[in-house]
């Protein structure tokens, strides 16, 4: 009798043990960073054992539409999501995120400026950057050299479609410049919004309202369409980030115009047949540095609705933290490590040594500022987007329109028209003006 | 020799149907038992999410703005039919929908046949032939978006270099073309193996019969075998009507519904409304307007073939 | 007899289109084997040492085990449970027509004319309310709703093609409904019943939009896995493709296996 009690005692606190682990959901992008977070899950359930992780990774966009649904109709089903910069302002303001809390260990003071304050409101933090980037130059030496031509630190747009021209060269499969074309807000519109902010020109003036037929748009969308039709590959208007890594990859690109995190794959040797002949500069200016390159962070963020929030801020806590970059590079190598976010891990010689891009992309995140973006004073916060909450249907129809203007079906003239028409319609219909 | 075959008369069980409308009651609660699980399960299916929708519809419901439920009426769809995209959005899917229909019964048809009798090596191909249907939506778009269609590192690509011609950019010139041809490479396997099924249950005999009788392959096939068919291409037809009023992942995918507004459907319309806007209220109607402009594509569609289901 | 070079062009014509139409598939099923270097050569490597490095990477990056397991019992169960209250219905329509058979066949059509997309968020909304989200059943629910029109349009179609004689002949020896049914009508639409069952089998099988919709950590199914390899940052096309043939592995090796079974002939010359 004894042993049968002892037996269900024991069971019953086994059972009691293993429902005390707190569940918790983790959505996040299928980056390479986040699988390597996903990687180095059971550290974590080590070091917290009374917490298991579950994880939802899926692509930038379809994450986007799950998270916002489930978010907005208070789904409940996500205890940690993955946001950008896009996100993290607008879900701040209507409340939909928790705080997240952090300790004297935690050093938030160690993010980089430009980061923190786009993940925050009013001073606090809402949104812990797990990895950022900014845009910048990448373009093959070797073929600099071989046309003579020397490029600055910060060139400028002249220097830059004067480098096209001189090394497109589609004989030898090699084409001057690869730009994305893909139609999307943050496809071909990322990459297209700098170059108007740096040809003086914006989004919305203060009064909301649309200025995508302005002069600075005309110029920034003409030298884009006339470059890409010269000196680049075909095909460039359904081009992403993707299809120009494989270009470069295979050594077809001479330059290439993109987010900072594309330096580590294309200087890879791994993945890339040109890694030794990569060199790195700032995104080229026109009229303005302002807004030249853009900012973002992927950063995790917690729901204001998920009943598990401790569990939750210690794995915000974790994964942002100085050691896990530490981890990383223990696991991954100091070249796996992610970066954009905390000034120390620029200070590791190590990691200084293993990412020869790191100064050029650091130097990048530090001069972008969503705040002050444009030449003529904006609305909105964000770089290469605008922090509300219509953005997203306006970008993609603009995107739409530069993407055939890029393809031949339409002039940009006609291109850039049928944009602003599209855009004072949603703004219309959101309410800002009548 | 005979001019004309008649296919086998089928008197004595047409007569039995009709008696199924006017019989003792035991007669007529048996197929209304049969049936009442499928239409019950059906009804309910179909009024829930359409009472909801309708609801949206009339209201101002922006997923970020949850709060604000005000009765806007017809607001909503008259701001989905005044989008500068929508007529051509309407045309796309119309042209989408024919032409994957006809490449899929035609192409679906003469495959058919051709695997129909033995040959060394059928049941290999058979096989083979069924085997584009189970790969998923999204792989499909993504392998003739960047292994087939490429204009650099595809396959097709390299053909027409091969050929010394220089490579078409599909996706670009011609992107609601590259969307049919995604869309009916699925689609054709799918339409074979129905008709293969189909065909199976001809009867050969018959078939023998005319030959002998003297008749050609054409008239054969004209007078025997299509209107055998006749029922299940109608069945194809209807079946993938539906599908392909919807198709949506591919056109994400591979071309996002341009360059320009040239591969947007009616389905992309409301996924921009709905998960880009975030807007319930516009894609509910967006979505109404899908189903009522299904009911026209169905009823223009019955008409067409809707005899052929009765046979 | 067909002369022999009847025989020799259909044979050349049916392995050329057959192998036009496979290449694509033969075509992700090679690069799955592809570095990912490879995989984006210019020009196609042909000839290549094949390696498994992207299922191993699938393998340990992705719950595969537990994915697989709930497609097979959302299909599964979807499809039995679809095919239980279509065959019915279908018996039906078959064989006690009325005059408003043809217009309840147009209405189980119309069921499906809302686009997934437009009826998202009440659905997500209703299956938040019963507290269904992330769970198998909601799945299942869904995938049986949604293809039970298409199993009874098919089941309708494949029963009409069994010829009157036979089961004239039947009542004429005096045989009851069941007996007809079991005897005469099983057997002859075996062929139908099972290409239905397959067709539906492989639509759940691939059912994203719901599954990605639906689920979150616990009742992802392979279509979500998929989801998850797919324009990462990065390149991706041989991980893609590697997780593509793990996904579709076993619905592509069931469907091969019983095809003996779906194109069996149906031999009326015999059961005449």
């Amino acid at each position: 009798m004894n042993i049968q009690a002892t037996l269900v005692l024991a069971l019953g606190l086994a059972a009691g043990a293993a429902q005390a682990a707190t569940e918790i959901v983790v959505a996040t992008v299928n980056n390479g960073h986040m699988i390597t977070m996903q990687k180095l899950t059971r550290h974590f359930e080590q070091a917290n054992p009374d917490i298991k992780l579950k994880w939802v990774t899926l692509e930038e966009g379809v994450l986007r539409q799950r998270v916002t649904t489930d978010i907005a109709t208070k789904g409940g089903q996500f205890d940690v999501m993955t946001i950008g910069m896009y996100e993290a302002p607008i879900w701040s303001k209507k409340g939909w995120l928790n705080e997240i809390r952090t300790d004297a260990a935690y050093d938030v003071g160690d993010l980089l400026p430009a980061m923190r304050s786009g993940l925050s409101l009013n001073g606090k933090l809402y949104a812990a950057p797990f990895y950022g980037e900014s845009s910048m130059l990448m373009y093959r030496k070797d073929l600099a050299d071989k046309a003579g031509v020397q490029v600055p630190e910060r060139p400028t747009w002249a220097q830059v479609a004067d480098l096209a021209k001189k090394i497109h060269n589609p004989a030898a499969g090699v084409y001057g410049i690869c730009l994305r074309g893909k139609p999307g807000w943050g496809d071909n519109m990322a990459f297209l919004s700098t170059l108007v902010n740096t040809h003086g020109g914006q989004w919305f003036d203060m009064a909301w309202k649309p200025q995508i037929d302005s002069a600075p748009w005309h110029e920034a969308v003409n030298l884009y369409v006339n470059l890409l039709k010269n000196y680049g590959p075909p095909g460039s208007s359904a081009n992403s980030f993707n299809e120009i890594l494989a270009l470069f990859n295979a050594g077809k690109c001479g330059m290439w115009i993109d987010a900072t995190i594309a330096a580590s794959f294309i200087s890879d040797p791994k993945q890339s047949k040109v890694a030794a002949q990569v060199a790195f500069a700032q995104a080229p200016t026109a009229t303005t540095p302002k807004g030249a390159n853009w900012l973002w962070a992927w950063s995790l963020a917690i729901p204001a609705g998920t009943q598990k929030t401790d569990a939750a801020q210690k794995f915000v806590a974790w994964a942002t933290s100085k050691e896990y970059v530490r981890l990383v590079a223990k696991e991954e190598g100091w070249g796996a490590v992610p970066t954009g976010t905390r000034q120390s891990t620029y200070a590791i010689p190590e990691f200084q040594q293993a990412a020869r891009f790191a100064a050029a992309e650091k130097l990048a995140i530090d001069t972008a500022n969503p705040n002050d973006s444009t030449l003529p004073k904006s609305p909105y916060v964000g770089v290469q987007f605008a922090a509300i909450p219509e953005f997203q249907a306006i970008g993609i129809a603009v995107g739409q329109q530069m993407s055939a203007a890029l393809a031949g079906k339409t002039t940009v003239d006609a291109a850039l028209k049928t944009s602003q028409a599209a855009a004072e319609r949603e703004m219309r219909k959101a309410g800002y003006y009548k | 020799m005979h001019k004309t075959l008649t296919p086998t008369p089928l008197p004595l069980m047409r007569e039995k149907e009709q008696a199924a409308d006017a019989g003792p009651r035991s007669v007529r609660l048996l197929p209304r038992i049969l049936l009442a699980p499928a239409v019950l399960s059906l009804l309910v299916w179909m009024l829930v999410p359409l009472v909801m929708t309708i609801y949206f519809s009339l209201v101002r419901y922006n997923l970020m703005q949850p709060g604000e439920r005000e009765f806007i009426g017809l607001d909503n769809i008259a701001y989905f039919v005044s989008d500068p995209d929508f007529g051509p959005a309407v045309a796309h899917t119309l042209q989408l929908l024919c032409a994957v229909i006809a490449i899929t019964v035609v192409g679906g048809v003469a495959l058919a046949l051709l695997v129909n009798d033995p040959f060394p090596g059928r049941g290999i191909v058979r096989v083979l032939l069924i085997s584009p249907f189970f790969v998923m939506p999204t792989a499909n778009a993504l392998l003739w978006k960047h292994m087939m269609m490429n204009p650099i590192y595809g396959v097709l690509a390299q053909v027409w270099q091969w050929f010394g011609a220089t490579p078409v950019d599909w996706l670009t010139d011609h992107p609601l073309f590259s969307v049919i041809v995604m869309v009916s490479w699925q689609w054709l396997p799918f339409a074979c193996l129905i008709f293969i099924t189909s065909l199976q249950s001809l009867d050969r005999e018959q078939l023998e019969a005319a030959r002998m009788d003297g008749a050609n392959a054409l008239q054969r096939f004209r007078y025997l075998t299509l209107p055998h068919l006749g029922r299940s291409i109608a069945v194809v037809v209807m079946i993938e009507m539906i599908f392909l009023l919807s198709v949506f992942a591919e056109i994400f995918t591979t071309t996002g519904g341009g360059p320009g507004n040239e591969s947007t459907n009616v389905a992309f319309l409301i996924f921009k409304q709905a998960l880009m806007n975030f807007d319930v209220g516009v894609a509910s109607a967006g979505a109404l307007f899908a189903v009522v402009l299904a009911n026209i594509a169905a009823a223009f569609l019955i008409r067409l073939i809707g005899k052929n289901l009765d046979k | 007899m067909h002369p022999r070079w009847m025989l020799a062009l259909r044979t050349v014509a049916a392995w050329f289109f057959t192998l036009l139409l496979f290449f694509p598939l033969g075509w992700l099923a090679l690069t799955a084997f592809k570095t990912e270097l490879q995989a984006i050569e210019v020009p196609p490597h042909w000839l290549f040492t094949p390696t498994l490095e992207n299922f191993v990477e699938v393998q340990r990056r992705s719950d595969v085990l537990l994915f697989a397991q709930n497609s097979l019992i959302t299909s599964v169960v979807s499809t039995v449970l679809g095919l239980m209250i279509a065959a019915p219905a279908a018996y039906s329509m078959a064989f006690f027509r009325t005059r408003h058979t043809r217009d309840l066949l147009m209405w189980m059509l119309s069921t499906k004319m809302m686009p997934a997309v437009g009826a998202l968020v009440p659905v997500y909304v209703l299956a938040q309310t019963a507290g269904l989200l992330d769970s198998l059943t909601a799945l299942i629910i869904v995938f049986t709703l949604s293809n039970l029109p298409i199993m009874v349009w098919m089941l309708y179609s494949s029963l009409r093609d069994i010829p009157g004689e036979i089961l004239e002949a039947a009542r004429m020896d005096g045989a009851t409904l069941w007996t007809e049914c079991r005897h005469v009508v099983m057997p002859l639409a075996l062929g139908g019943l099972a290409s239905t069952g397959l067709l539906c089998l492989v639509l759940s099988w691939n059912e994203a939009f719901w599954s990605l919709n639906l689920s979150s950590a616990r009742s992802g199914t392979l279509a979500t896995m998929i989801a998850s390899y797919s324009s990462p940052e990065g390149l991706f096309w041989a991980k893609l493709s590697a997780a593509s043939l793990v996904a579709i592995a076993p619905i592509v090796a069931f469907g091969w296996f019983s095809q003996k079974q779906l194109v069996q002939g149906l031999t009326f010359g015999a059961v005449k």
